[in-house]
């Protein structure tokens, strides 16, 4: 019996020389197998008396498994060292950049109108567009600005010819959906407008989204209330917003709306020409004369109206400095939105 | 309108300061622009008198002066002004006075000449232009005085941008009213006495378009003396409200629109002949204006004529040949009411704005004339003397508007604002207003409308009166609520932003061009068709309406080509503007514009320059976005501004929906693009109008899969090939896919290898291997027969 503790020590020895897979499987049949050395000894118990035999048996198993655990662990080591020269050979710089097509994105203008569209849409307002070479009744007569009404110098109107141009604003829409739709009526109306007029701060042609309520027992309430939780909602803050009275000839009571100063507070700084105020919008309750064009009874129902320049609004709220750039189309402006 | 604040306050003095007042004056609707001191703030400067002036021992230009008005009785002065000269009073900045731009004054020594402070011209107290000389100031102003004092320098110039209802604004005494009701403060009006005639000399005066001109007032003024200067408090006066000072008549005649909110006119007497006639003009008639423009007017302008010609284009601008000139002896003042309509318009038809016509245009008050002209009058004998005759008004009754009568009901004022008023609340602001309550009772206000409130015609009028002067911003607030009934809105119309977004998940950006394009580049893209033109286009590069889009995207290509982009993908949707029999179509198009590489620069080197198929494949991932995309078609086109052997035509049963190709090299060296461009442009309409999906029930048998390798003539499409397999390929084929195309060795000249998959399956059954056969060979006996197409062997 004494071999036992020689013959396991070769083993183990064995074991941790196996330099691979195969040769491990030879220490195993070597030592293990049916033929093995350390199976023969099992064979060499019938020597002994009856008495010890069943502790030397014992004994002999004991160390057959040790020794297979040894192979098995050896094993597992010698696997999944394979596995890791795999995998390491088999590895990616994670820095360099992904293959395929870059994303584009939408123009800021575009994004601008659909998040205000997404605001009005939510609380029942439908969104209605109408053409851009527009006739003269529909953007000056039926909206209570006659010829010559020296209203007419605050639209500085391309002509197509006498009785068509390019509309000044979106109220046009306003008009056409009066003309087929019965109140109660909200929408609003998104689009390109024209005044022919280019400096620093004015483009021919920018966008505007209006917005028209008609129904029973509309005031100035709701319209203030529409106008200060939309802004609100824009420039995600409690802005203090204030409503000054102004002119209009398609709305009466009609109204110019600040907001406070989104560069100074309201301190005073050179955007806001130190006032600390900021013209944003204009509105006003439906003037009766607009009804009257529109066939809508102003003795049954009332309405307001508002509208907005979409890049002025985009210009606050991302800190755009110069209109223009809107029209330049520069993939290093366009690139940023 | 620009005034200065101290000539309101001398009509009403609110104890605000100029900040509240202008606060108030904005909050009322008459928008503050601007508020700027009237002169730069500057100190020690005295009303001086050159006693003597003697030339310098050492310097040709200079000159000693003895000046009277500084602490000591004369204070030696080294000047270089050439008008220096004894006798004249001027500015006098004496030893530590601060001049504006941070200029002290010191003594000096000039040449070896002591000098104890500065004598000024009007730039250097920062109150004129640029000047030669010493600004001479006026013999009677007092020596000594502090030039601030005298001159009342401590003064606002305050701009307003008045909105076009409010003409009754445009004078101190309309601002002065508004300012009067905002504060509860009294108006003060000044003395307007009736100056009593001296001669009897009057002159005829005829209303021949009673309409246009209902009111007429004219005097003579014999004998003036036209050289006399204005004072200078009237000039002041002027130039804080920006009107250049001319000559006493002319002044008097602004100062007099300015403060009570009438135009007027002077003529030469002399140059008149016969009488004044007020009528229409002759189609043609001609006018020299007193800019020295000439004119030929239309018969819809009114003129103040005499018997034989037009001598001024009524409530715009009066003639030069009538004109008060420094010759003038005898005059004719004018102050009449015009009829808003008949001048509205007209000035800008003539390209023409002043401030008569900006005034007489919103509405000047009908009952201000014979005021206004005593008003003139006295201050016109005042300054240039003369023996005035009796005022003549011509009126014609029945044409004068008489003063509006304006409901108010209780009901639809507290509807409209949202708020309850007391009753008495109410007439206090009517009555603040001016307006004359006829009568009241507990549903109504009956108000009469003073003449010079031409915006109040309709209740809504007198509801935004109450709500501005109770204040827009302590009107309440509220949410409107309202019932929300959900609306049928048809599934089979695709939204735009879905194709937005597509296009932005395949690398494009979103442009916005002008729709007004440039016709240079506009004839090389559309040249069929007849662009509308604008009548009065910025700009000769911006004059025309698109026809395409890509009149606008093409230039933005360039313009980032030429700024080191050389891979450009923009897209852009809007409208094109496109006459068709006789009638404008307006289009809702989307189109896009590529150049450059097809993937973008990096690593991994797979890039080529897009082509046609890439392009391609962006149009389909648009139009498969519905699920009609089996209705469009690409066809063989020919489109004026693309290459011949790239362009498709892009149809949906038959219908053009649009075009994608290469733009034709010709374009390309027009438009100078340095590099090929892709564009696509479609309808619309048609791609967004959809089907509903409907389902269809899924196979359990197996799919067979069949390759067919032809060789065809080159000029044979893969469409036309495709079409004939699914036309003889029987109901189970499934799927059909060219895999491979293939010019060059081994294939002959003009021919060309295209290999086919064809997925058979059917819904209910496994096909059997015979089944498949018959229909194979019945796509092979068609191609052979259809197309001349020959299995490769």
């Amino acid at each position: 019996m004494e071999n036992l503790e020689l013959l396991a020590s070769e083993a183990e020895k064995a074991v941790d020389q196996a330099a691979d897979v195969a040769s491990l499987d030879q220490v195993r049949v070597e030592y293990l197998g049916k033929k093995g050395l350390l199976t023969g000894l099992l064979k060499g118990l019938g020597k002994l008396s009856p008495e010890e035999r069943p502790a030397a048996g014992a004994r002999i198993n004991e160390v057959k498994q040790q020794v297979q655990e040894k192979i098995n662990l050896r094993r597992d080591n010698m696997e999944n060292a394979a596995v890791e020269a795999r995998l390491a050979s088999e590895a990616v710089d994670v820095t360099l950049p992904g293959r395929g097509e870059d994303v584009g994105g939408l123009h800021l203008v575009t994004h601008t109108m659909e998040r205000i569209e997404s605001f009005f849409s939510r609380v029942g307002y439908t969104v209605e567009e109408g053409p851009e070479v527009e006739d003269d009744y529909h953007n000056f007569e039926a909206l209570n600005i006659p010829a010559h009404h020296p209203a007419r110098a605050m639209h500085d109107t391309f002509y197509v010819n006498e009785n068509t141009v390019l509309r000044t604003h979106t109220s046009p829409v306003q008009i056409r959906t009066m003309e087929s739709q019965e109140p109660p009526i909200r929408i609003i109306c998104p689009g390109r407008v024209y005044r022919c007029d280019s400096d620093i701060t004015h483009t021919p042609m920018f966008h505007q989204v209006e917005g028209l309520v008609v129904d029973k027992n509309v005031s100035m309430a709701d319209l203030k209330g529409t106008i200060d939780q939309f802004l609100k909602a824009f420039f995600e803050e409690d802005l203090p917003v204030r409503f000054r009275p102004s002119y209009f000839p398609f709305t009466e009571p009609s109204a110019e709306v600040d907001i406070q100063c989104t560069n100074c507070q309201g301190k005073g700084c050179r955007i806001c020409k130190n006032t600390g105020w900021l013209e944003v919008m204009g509105c006003g309750m439906v003037h009766p004369n607009v009804f009257a064009h529109c066939n809508v009874d102003a003795n049954e129902y009332s309405g307001f109206a508002f509208g907005m320049g979409v890049e002025r609004l985009a210009m606050l709220r991302y800190g755009v400095t110069d209109l223009r750039l809107f029209f330049e189309n520069d993939l290093q402006f366009l690139r940023q939105f | 309108m620009k005034f200065s604040e101290s000539w309101l306050r001398e009509w009403v003095n609110p104890s605000v300061d100029t900040e509240e007042l202008v606060a108030q004056l904005t909050m009322a609707g008459l928008e503050v622009d601007a508020v700027e001191p009237v002169a730069p703030e500057f100190s020690g400067v005295v009303i001086g008198q050159i006693i003597s002036a003697e030339q310098h021992p050492n310097a040709d230009k200079l000159r000693v002066c003895q000046v009277a008005g500084g602490e000591a009785e004369v204070t030696q002065v080294v000047c270089g002004a050439p008008n220096a000269r004894e006798g004249i009073k001027i500015p006098f900045a004496t030893v530590g006075a601060k001049l504006p731009d941070d200029f002290n004054i010191k003594k000096a020594k000039l040449r070896d000449v002591e000098s104890f402070g500065m004598l000024c011209g009007s730039d250097e107290v920062g109150l004129g232009e640029a000047s030669e000389g010493l600004w001479e100031l006026p013999a009677d102003a007092p020596v000594g005085a502090d030039l601030r004092d005298y001159l009342n320098l401590d003064d606002q110039i305050i701009e307003v941008d008045l909105t076009p209802n409010r003409g009754d604004c445009l004078s101190i005494r309309g601002l002065a009213r508004e300012t009067g009701v905002l504060n509860l403060s009294p108006v003060r009006e000044q003395p307007c006495d009736t100056v009593t005639a001296t001669i009897t000399d009057s002159f005829n005066i005829e209303l021949q378009a009673p309409a246009a001109c209902p009111r007429y007032a004219g005097r003579i003024i014999k004998n003036v003396d036209v050289s006399a200067e204005s004072p200078m408090w009237l000039q002041e006066k002027l130039r804080r409200s920006g009107v250049r000072s001319i000559d006493a008549v002319v002044d008097v005649t602004n100062y007099v629109m300015l403060e009570l909110g009438q135009p007027m006119h002077a003529f030469d007497f002399a140059k008149l002949d016969g009488g004044i006639v007020v009528r229409m003009a002759e189609q043609g008639e001609k006018l020299q204006l007193l800019d020295d423009s000439a004119v030929e007017l239309n018969a819809d302008t009114l003129v103040i004529a005499d018997q034989k010609k037009a001598v001024a284009m009524a409530g715009i601008m009066g003639g030069a040949d009538t004109a008060v000139s420094s010759e003038t002896c005898d005059i004719f003042l004018e102050s009449a009411y015009f009829d808003p309509i008949a001048i509205a318009g007209r000035s800008r038809a003539y390209g023409m704005h002043t401030d008569s016509s900006h005034r007489f245009e919103r509405g000047v008050d009908p009952k201000l004339q014979e005021v206004a002209i005593e008003r003139a009058t006295a201050l016109l004998l005042d300054i240039v003397g003369g023996e005035v005759g009796p005022v003549s008004i011509i009126e014609a009754q029945d044409n004068l508007s008489q003063e509006a009568e304006v409901i108010l009901t209780r009901a639809r004022l507290e509807q409209q604002l949202g708020l309850p008023l007391e009753g008495n609340q109410v007439d206090e602001m009517l009555e603040r207003l001016g307006l004359q309550v006829l009568s009241r009772s507990e549903k109504d206000w009956v108000c009469k409308v003073p003449s010079w409130r031409f915006d109040i015609a309709i209740e809504a009028d007198l509801i935004e009166e109450v709500a501005r002067i109770y204040g827009y911003n302590r009107l309440p607030t509220s949410t409107i609520s309202c019932e929300l009934p959900i609306e049928v809105t048809p599934e089979t119309k695709r939204g735009l932003p879905r194709l937005r977004e597509q296009l932005v998940a395949r690398g494009y950006r979103e442009a916005i061009t002008y729709c007004f394009v440039d016709p240079e580049v506009q004839k090389h893209l559309t040249p069929d068709i007849e662009a509308v033109a604008l009548a009065n286009a910025i700009a000769s590069d911006m004059s025309e309406m698109r026809t395409t889009l890509w009149s606008g995207l093409l230039p933005a290509v360039r313009h980032n080509l030429n700024r080191q982009q050389s891979r450009v993908r923009l897209f852009e949707t809007g409208l094109n503007f496109v006459p068709e029999n006789d009638q404008l179509q307006q289009k809702p198009m989307i189109a896009g514009v590529v150049t450059g590489s097809n993937v973008p620069e990096s690593w991994v080197s797979d890039q080529s320059p897009v082509d046609f198929y890439d392009v391609k494949g962006d149009v389909e991932a648009l139009l498969k976005l519905s699920q009609v995309f089996d209705q469009f078609e690409f066809v063989k086109g020919n489109h004026p501004a693309l290459h011949p052997g790239q362009c498709a035509r892009i149809e949906r049963q038959g219908e053009l929906v649009g075009w994608l190709g290469q733009l034709h090299p010709r374009v390309h060296k027009a438009l100078d693009l340095s590099q090929p461009v892709f564009v696509f442009e479609l309808c619309l309409k048609p791609v967004l109008n959809d089907e509903i999906p409907a389902f269809k029930g899924l196979s359990k048998f197996p799919e067979v899969r069949r390759d067919l390798a032809l060789i065809i003539d080159e000029d044979i499409s893969a469409g036309d090939l495709c079409n004939t397999v699914r036309q003889n390929a029987g109901g189970q084929l499934v799927d059909l896919k060219v895999f491979d195309v293939y010019q060059g060795k081994g294939i002959e000249n003009n021919r060309k290898s295209i290999a086919l998959g064809l997925t058979f399956r059917d819904s209910s059954r496994t096909l059997t291997e015979d089944e498949i056969n018959v229909a194979v060979e019945a796509v092979v006996n068609a191609l052979e027969k259809q197309h001349a197409a020959s299995l490769r062997g």
